[in-house]
Parts: structure tokens; C-alpha cells; sequence
């Protein structure tokens, strides 16, 4: 039986007076990919935010079934949810070693001893962070800035990755690359909510999805459902549709 | 002017440069992880020398009432943000950390004072007086505008800066102190004598320098500050708290004020509202580190030394217009010359 690890339910974010984010209820289960897809200014970004608590929100967030509505960003990255958004917000005058191990910050605050040990599996995952670790953040090509990005997300040995558009302004061969890590991930028992326009390969590496439209969950399903609904297919993967995962 | 003047002045501008550096670092750190341009620095340089005197005189410091004073205020201003944000659960251990601290140092310090304790020991009471007086002052004036722009925060710091001259008055008085000198060595190398306490300086100066450069560059928690410093989003979504980080660099600020107080305090006498412009001159020296780079502001806070040095030989009276006009071609040097890296594309 499948464990209910993210419950979102009734969720609003406002700004100002224009509702972003309307009554969206969604649920992430452990060990599964989970994509949210819908057209630029849909509240993606902003529902992701505010499930990180970098947004205010009102409505019912419960992780591992602890209720996290009171929550700063920090504890939540201390409980286990890890954020990695569109805009990266690496430490570019760093290295990207240094980036790295501060991904695991909160682990290194509870005395975890592992930390070297997540260091080589991302060097691992990532060979060409590796040859990079000595380089500035700020020096790295947009690939390279994804795969510190997610990289540093993994070094907090998160229970929840949420991504938020990690194809975006990338070449079509990084995409794959990057795409091929995401899914390569869930065997590793992390579970992901991946916000994708890439809607093709967000159906394709993920186990359930939903649409989401005008701030409202409009459709959601397995993501080979989805993928098949003739309003999708219309909508998101018809011309222009995107780029294989695979 | 002979080459034994030279070596005079170029010895006084070594000793206020090697105090300037420490400053300059001290605003350096806190403008990059708060964006706060901390001009009440020079008033933790003024406690630190007033706080030291007092004990010598066997009189309890008046840094240490401001302690209590502020550790008060900081407790009801947690107390209400716990409660109204429904943290209430939360409210006995911060409150046990707001509070305890200030009135261990404070009854240790009463306990400490009528034993007349050596100067050493003096120095590190002081130091611990005036340290949590740094995440205090950050606590109460600085932490509830965290989001605001640097101007409302420079504003703030303004404001900071005279009600803390005012305090120092009322605490300490009008009148001005030298404390006794670390070491009465006098070490002469050909025609120049060097007092031990510019020795003192230096070394401490160095050790205190040396000891930042491998925090940050090689602990995980420097890093997190300057992570801060170059990404405070970037620093949240890792778990990197910036109100803990704001603390932590206000309470480096206050150290190395207090630090620098005790240091030049045997030097110069120090009045409540001298601090001032000892922290005015490490801002021109953290302002041709263009209040990013540690190595430019250092070289800053030495030439800012040397040129009061020199200027006070030929143009005593104009030799602070001189150290502050030359901000203005740094100015314009920096604007010309500073190198932006892309945060992100």
C-alpha cells in the first residue's frame, strides 16, 4: 500500500487582490513522480512557492503528516522538503563544492557524518560538476547551473524534491540528461512534484499528474491517462508540444 | 621631515590601520548578510574601552544594565511575535534563550568585579558584556525591518547609532577614559621604539583576522554566512536561517568592536561618542572594498591609517576632512572599475 506523503488540500495564494492560486488540492504519494503541468501564468510557479512557505497561503499542507501551514522555508527544508526553482538562486560567487555541501546544511546541523559520502553519489549522478567543483557558480553554462541546482537539492537528502521548470533555456541534449536524472531519482526512494511546460516529458517520466489552469486544478490523472485525454493532447502535446524525455 | 618621523607616523597609521581593518571587516560581514550599513559600530568600539574602565574603577559597567534593558525588550517583542504567529509552543525556550545569557554576564560580572580581577581576565568580562549587546541591537531595531529597503535600514541604523550615543552618555558619563596599557614593553629596532601595546594591536589584530578568513573560507557555518551574503533566497531553500545569521554577524560586529575598543583604549582616550568616527574611518576602508571585498578593505583600512597619520603631521586640523574626502575618488574608481557577476541567468 502506498503511503500518502504530501497532502495538499483548499489551497489559496493571493497577490494582492488576484487569486494566483485557487482551492488547489493535490497529493504526492512516497516514491512517486507527480507533475504539475499547465500554460505560463497558471499559478505553477506560485502553488510550488507556497508549498515551500516562500509564499503566504491559506488552505491545508500536511507532510508526513505533520500540518506544515505555521512553518518558515528553513524548517521545512529541515523536515524534508526541498525546493529547486525556476530561477536556481545558486551562490555564484561560490564554488560549486561549496554550493554542494551547503545543500546540506541542515544535515550538517544535526551531525550528520554521511555528508562526504552525498557529495561522491552527486559527483556521481553529475560527473561534470566533478570536473567543475573548484569553479565559480556564476561560471557554469545553464546545464551545468540545473545539475548544481539539483544537486544541491539532493546533498539535503530531501523525502520531497518539488522542481520547478528544470528544462527551462536548456539545450535539447542537456534536457534529456537532465530529464534522465529526475526519473533515475525515484529509485532512489526520493518522491518528486515536477512542474513542467515540457508537458510530453513531465507525462512521460512521471506516475500521476495534474492540469493545472487559471490558478484551478482543471484535470488531473495518471499520467498515461493524461497523456492519452484528447484535451491534453490538443492543449499541451500537439505541435510544439515538447521535447521527448527519452 | 627625517627618516625617525617617517618611521613615527608610519608606525601610528600601522596601529589605527590595523584597528580599521577589524571595523571594516566587522561592516563588510554585516551589510552583505543584513544589508545593514551598521554605523552604530563605532559606538560597540566606545563600550567596549567605557565598559573596561568602569571595572577597573571596581564599578559595575553600565553595558551591563543596557544588557538587561535590551534583553527585556527583546523578550516581550519575542514573546508577541510567537504568540500572534500561533508558535506559542515554542515560547519557554526562546524566551530561556533571549534571557538567560544576558543575566548569567551579568550576575558573573557582579560577582567578578570586587575580586579586582588581572586585565586580561577585565578584557574578556568586557567582551562578553558587550558581545550580546550585537544580536540585541540586531533583535530589536534591525530583525522586524528585515525585508525593508537599505535605505529605511541605513535610516534605522541612524537612529540606532544616537540612541546608543545617548545610552553611553547616560550610562557612562561625559568623561573621557584610557585604560591601563597591555604590556608597558617598550622593544627599540635602531632610532624606533615600538610600544608593547601597538605589538598587542597588531598581533591581535592578525590573529583576529586569520581566525575570520579560515571561518569563512573553510567551516561549513562561514560558509552559510556568506551564502547569506551572496543569496539570501538561495540561502533560505538550503535551510540557512537569515534572521540566525544576522545574529550571529551582529554578535562578530559587537566582538570586534568591543575588541577594538579595549585595543586602542591604552592609545587614545575614548569618550562616550568616540566611536563614531573610529567606525566612520573603517566604513572608508570597507568602501574601497567596495563593501564586498575583504583583501581591498583591508588595504583600504591601512591607507585610511596611514593617511590620518601623515595628515595629522602636516594638517592636523583638516586631517579627518582629509581621510573623508577621499571617499569620492574611490567612489568613482569603484563605479568604474567593479566587476558584477551574474547571480543567475
Amino acid at each position: 500500500m502506498t503511503e500518502r506523503l504530501l497532502t495538499v488540500r483548499d489551497l489559496n495564494v493571493r497577490y494582492g487582490k488576484v487569486e494566483a492560486v485557487y482551492r488547489a488540492s493535490l497529493d504526492v504519494d512516497r516514491g512517486t513522480i507527480v507533475s504539475v503541468i499547465g500554460p505560463n501564468g497558471a499559478g505553477k510557479s506560485t502553488l510550488l512557492n507556497a508549498l515551500m512557505g516562500v509564499l503566504a497561503s491559506r488552505g491545508t499542507v500536511e507532510f508526513c503528516g505533520s500540518d506544515m501551514a505555521r512553518l518558515t522555508v528553513e524548517r521545512r527544508v529541515s523536515q524534508g522538503l526541498c525546493l529547486v526553482p525556476e530561477t536556481r538562486e545558486l551562490f555564484a560567487q561560490m564554488s560549486v563544492e561549496d554550493n554542494l555541501e551547503l545543500g546540506a546544511f541542515t544535515r550538517y546541523r544535526r551531525g550528520d557524518k554521511g555528508i562526504r559520502q552525498s557529495l561522491s553519489e552527486v559527483f556521481a549522478l553529475f560527473p561534470r560538476l566533478e570536473q567543475r567543483r573548484t569553479q565559480f557558480a556564476g561560471s557554469l553554462s545553464g546545464g551545468e547551473r540545473q545539475m548544481l541546482a539539483l544537486g544541491r537539492a539532493l546533498m539535503s537528502q530531501p523525502t520531497l524534491l518539488m522542481l520547478d521548470e528544470p528544462s527551462l533555456g536548456l539545450a535539447p541534449l542537456i534536457v534529456k540528461e537532465i530529464l534522465h536524472a529526475i526519473s533515475d531519482l525515484r529509485s532512489t526512494g526520493v518522491s518528486i512534484l515536477l512542474i513542467e511546460q515540457n508537458a510530453r516529458a513531465a507525462l512521460q517520466i512521471s506516475d500521476y499528474g495534474y492540469v493545472l489552469e487559471n490558478g484551478e486544478i482543471a484535470l488531473e490523472g495518471p499520467s498515461s491517462d493524461l497523456a492519452n485525454n484528447p484535451r491534453i493532447i490538443e492543449s499541451y502535446l500537439g505541435i510544439g508540444g515538447g521535447e521527448e524525455a527519452s | 621631515m627625517d627618516s625617525q618621523t617617517i618611521l613615527i607616523l608610519a608606525q601610528d597609521g600601522l596601529t589605527n590601520g590595523a584597528i580599521y581593518v577589524l571595523l571594516s571587516v566587522a561592516l563588510i560581514l554585516v551589510f552583505g548578510v543584513t544589508r545593514v550599513v551598521l554605523i552604530p559600530q563605532g559606538e560597540f568600539v566606545s563600550y567596549g574601552a567605557l565598559t573596561l574602565a568602569s571595572m577597573q574603577l571596581g564599578a559595575m559597567p553600565g553595558t551591563v544594565w543596557l544588557l538587561l534593558i535590551m534583553a527585556g525588550i527583546a523578550a516581550i517583542m519575542e514573546t508577541y511575535r510567537l504568540l500572534s504567529s500561533g508558535a506559542g509552543r515554542e515560547l519557554p525556550r526562546v524566551l530561556a534563550m533571549t534571557l538567560v545569557p544576558p543575566v548569567a554576564i551579568a550576575a558573573l560580572v557582579k560577582i567578578c568585579i570586587p575580586m579586582h580581577l588581572a586585565l586580561g581576565w577585565q578584557v574578556l568580562l568586557a567582551i562578553l558584556i558587550v558581545t550580546p549587546l550585537g544580536p540585541l541591537v540586531y533583535r530589536v531595531a534591525f530583525r522586524p525591518l528585515a525585508d525593508a529597503s537599505v535605505l529605511v535600514l541605513l535610516i534605522a541604523a541612524v537612529a540606532t547609532h544616537f540612541v546608543l550615543v545617548g545610552l553611553g552618555l547616560l550610562f557612562f558619563g561625559a568623561e573621557g577614559v584610557r585604560t591601563p596599557p597591555f604590556s608597558d614593553a617598550q622593544l627599540t629596532f635602531g632610532t624606533l621604539t615600538v610600544s608593547g601595546q601597538s605589538l598587542w594591536v597588531y598581533a591581535t589584530s592578525f590573529v583576529f583576522i586569520s581566525f575570520l578568513a579560515w571561518f569563512f573560507s573553510r567551516t561549513l557555518y562561514g560558509k552559510a554566512l556568506r551564502a547569506v551574503a551572496f543569496n539570501r533566497n538561495g540561502a533560505r531553500l538550503v535551510g540557512i536561517s537569515p534572521h540566525l545569521a544576522g545574529t550571529v554577524t551582529f554578535a562578530f560586529a559587537a566582538a570586534i568592536g568591543c575588541l577594538s575598543g579595549v585595543l586602542i583604549g591604552p592609545i587614545t582616550t575614548l569618550y562616550y561618542d568616540s566611536g563614531f568616527l573610529i567606525g566612520l574611518k573603517g566604513f572608508v576602508g570597507a568602501i574601497v572594498g567596495g563593501m564586498a571585498s575583504y583583501p581591498l578593505a583591508a588595504a583600504g583600512a591601512f591607507m585610511v591609517g596611514f593617511l590620518e597619520s601623515f595628515s595629522s603631521f602636516w594638517l592636523s586640523g583638516y586631517k579627518d576632512v582629509i581621510v573623508f574626502t577621499i571617499i569620492i575618488p574611490i567612489l568613482l574608481w569603484r563605479s568604474l572599475s567593479s566587476i558584477h557577476y551574474e547571480e543567475e541567468e
